[in-house]
């Protein structure tokens, strides 16, 4: 199935009655050249992308749920390259590039937004730090635009400007940053995957890595043993625990972040707004609800929900920033569980066991990462050697003292 | 989530901040090796299950507590002061 205006009239036409299955719901072959676990937005763009820019044919993704039901789907779906250290900014914004491409080339309408990521400042200090980040984006050729208070108050009004505390100066505007629909990727992924030949395995757990000789042979699943030349982890907030498995420790914990969604109401705000003074920031939907996001829980967990802590956090933070969303009702809240690597900032590399690859330590910033994260695994994957753009994702660069912490929070996770 | 420390009685969790897990043992001395130095900064087991780890009893007697609890289930186990459960590995 290829979508365009035509097959949209047609089906229009005939009552939207004739719309067939996006990806087949494939089962497990007994052996892949490369098997890629975890269908979530990183797994499914590997495989996309191991299958249309090396030709590689002979792929599946192994979901132990049904993709989209991970972080892929639970995320606040903001997208930016506004980061400021070496081994980010250049990756962050090829995947930036991606997102810019990524309806033509998937043929399939991801939502993509580019409304606006607006970071505010509320002291000189801060001002200068979001100077010297904006600067650091343009050199790396990224978009970047300090503003004025009164610009700021001029694309958002309702804020409260004169807060006693954290009255707003002004802020950092990256104008490409936006949204995307989060689930969309997911299955814009799966649909272009699917039309280039990869297995998309749902309901399918990986239970076990096979190994031979210090080289993966394949996995055990609660599907049955199925053989794989190499086998490529992308299990977001599970890295830890399906690497034990080849007897890997990672530099990694894990821990729950929570999102939470207002009704629906009229549209309102246009942008992406986040507070410089706490951790809290915004969007609206493309169906009317308010977006909110906050910190993580702060302590490892598997939970994949939340507690009131958190909540309550970021609420008093929308109030301090935004007073009338105090009148908006909240609707509901949930939560994603998340590797929080070591230094906060991710891997991408060979694992030490010979044909297993990992992609791993997302933290909060994976989704805007998914369309680079996936091209960069696929290279990785393809050719053994690191996409130029990801080669400071190293597994040993914790050992080596390369690390990469934009926050400069140190080796603890729940600080990042 | 509530953590019942023995000095304070049951309070809610936001009243401690939390380092993470209280296994790793730093390396000894200025002989420890490189490798056993990053395995104590940088690698963790990371289990999803039993964990036991350490909270600071900030808002309450300043203890340090170790918790054991259920990544999964948030359900704690056992809370024991940290100095006396040091001082017993030791011994
Ligand atoms: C509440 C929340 C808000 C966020 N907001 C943003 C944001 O605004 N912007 C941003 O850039 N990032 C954000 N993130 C982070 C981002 O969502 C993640 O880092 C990213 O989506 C992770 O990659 P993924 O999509 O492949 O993971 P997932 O979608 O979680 O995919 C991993 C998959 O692996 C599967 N799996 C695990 N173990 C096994 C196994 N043994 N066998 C088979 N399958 C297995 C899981 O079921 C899952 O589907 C947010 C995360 C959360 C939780
Ligand atoms: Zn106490």
């Amino acid at each position: 199935m290829r979508y365009s205006v035509f097959s949209l009239l047609a089906q229009t036409l005939k009552g939207h009655k004739g719309w067939q299955p996006t990806w087949r719901d494939a089962a497990p072959k007994p052996e892949y050249d490369v098997l890629v676990i975890g269908g979530g937005g990183h797994g499914l763009a590997t495989a996309y992308y191991l299958a249309s820019r090396h030709g590689i044919r002979n792929i599946a993704v192994i979901e132990k749920g049904h993709i989209g039901s991970g972080n892929v789907g639970r995320n606040t779906t903001i997208i930016r390259s506004n980061y400021l250290l070496p081994g980010n900014t250049p990756f962050y914004e090829l995947s930036m590039k991606l997102w810019e491409g990524l309806e033509q080339d998937l043929n399939y309408n991801a939502m993509v937004s580019q409304r606006g990521v607006l970071n505010l400042y509320h002291s000189d200090a801060q001002r200068d730090a979001y100077a010297r980040r904006g600067n650091a984006m343009r050199l790396a050729g990224v978009d970047a635009d300090l503003l004025e208070r009164e610009q700021v108050r001029a694309m958002v009004p309702f804020l409260d400007y004169d807060n006693a505390r954290f009255p707003i100066q002004g802020g950092l505007l990256q104008k490409r940053g936006g949204t995307a629909r989060h689930d969309a990727v997911a299955w814009g992924y799966a649909h272009a995957g699917d039309r280039n030949g990869v297995d998309i395995v749902q309901n399918c757990e990986v239970t076990g890595l096979t190994l031979d000789n210090g080289r993966v042979t394949g996995v055990e699943t609660t599907r049955g043993p199925i053989r794989a030349k190499k086998v490529a982890l992308a299990v977001a907030g599970n890295s830890s625990r399906v690497a034990s498995m080849a007897g890997l420790r990672l530099p990694i914990e894990t821990h729950v972040l929570q999102a939470f969604v207002s009704e629906g109401v009229k549209p309102l705000i246009d942008t992406v707004v986040t507070y410089g003074a706490g951790h809290f920031y915004v969007s609206q939907s493309d169906k009317g609800g308010l977006v909110f996001g906050g910190d993580i829980d702060g302590y490892n967990s598997y939970a994949q929900r939340g507690n009131l802590p958190v909540i309550e956090d970021v609420m008093e933070s929308a109030m301090a920033l935004w007073p009338g969303v105090g009148r908006i009702r909240m609707l509901r809240h949930w939560g994603g569980v998340m590797d929080m690597s070591m230094d906060g900032s991710p891997i991408i590399d060979h694992t030490p066991v010979q044909g297993l690859y990992l992609n791993a330590g997302w933290c909060y910033g994976g989704f805007k990462a998914t369309p680079a994260s996936g091209f960069c695994f696929a290279h990785l994957i393809a050719k053994d050697e690191p996409h130029p753009v990801a080669a400071a994702y190293r597994l040993d660069r914790f050992a080596s003292g390369r690390v990469i912490d934009e926050k400069g929070a140190g080796a603890q996770p729940n600080l990042h | 989530m509530r953590i019942t420390c023995p000095h304070c009685g049951a309070r809610d969790a936001q009243e401690f901040s939390y380092l993470g897990d209280a296994n790793p043992k730093r390396p000894d001395g200025l002989d420890a090796t490189e490798a056993a130095m990053h395995d104590y900064v940088y690698q963790r087991d990371n289990p999803a299950g039993r964990h036991r780890e350490l909270w600071y009893h900030g808002a309450g007697c300043h203890a340090w507590l170790v918790v054991t609890r259920d990544t999964r289930s948030h359900a704690i186990e056992a809370v024991e002061v940290a100095s006396t459960v040091r001082s017993g590995a030791a011994a």
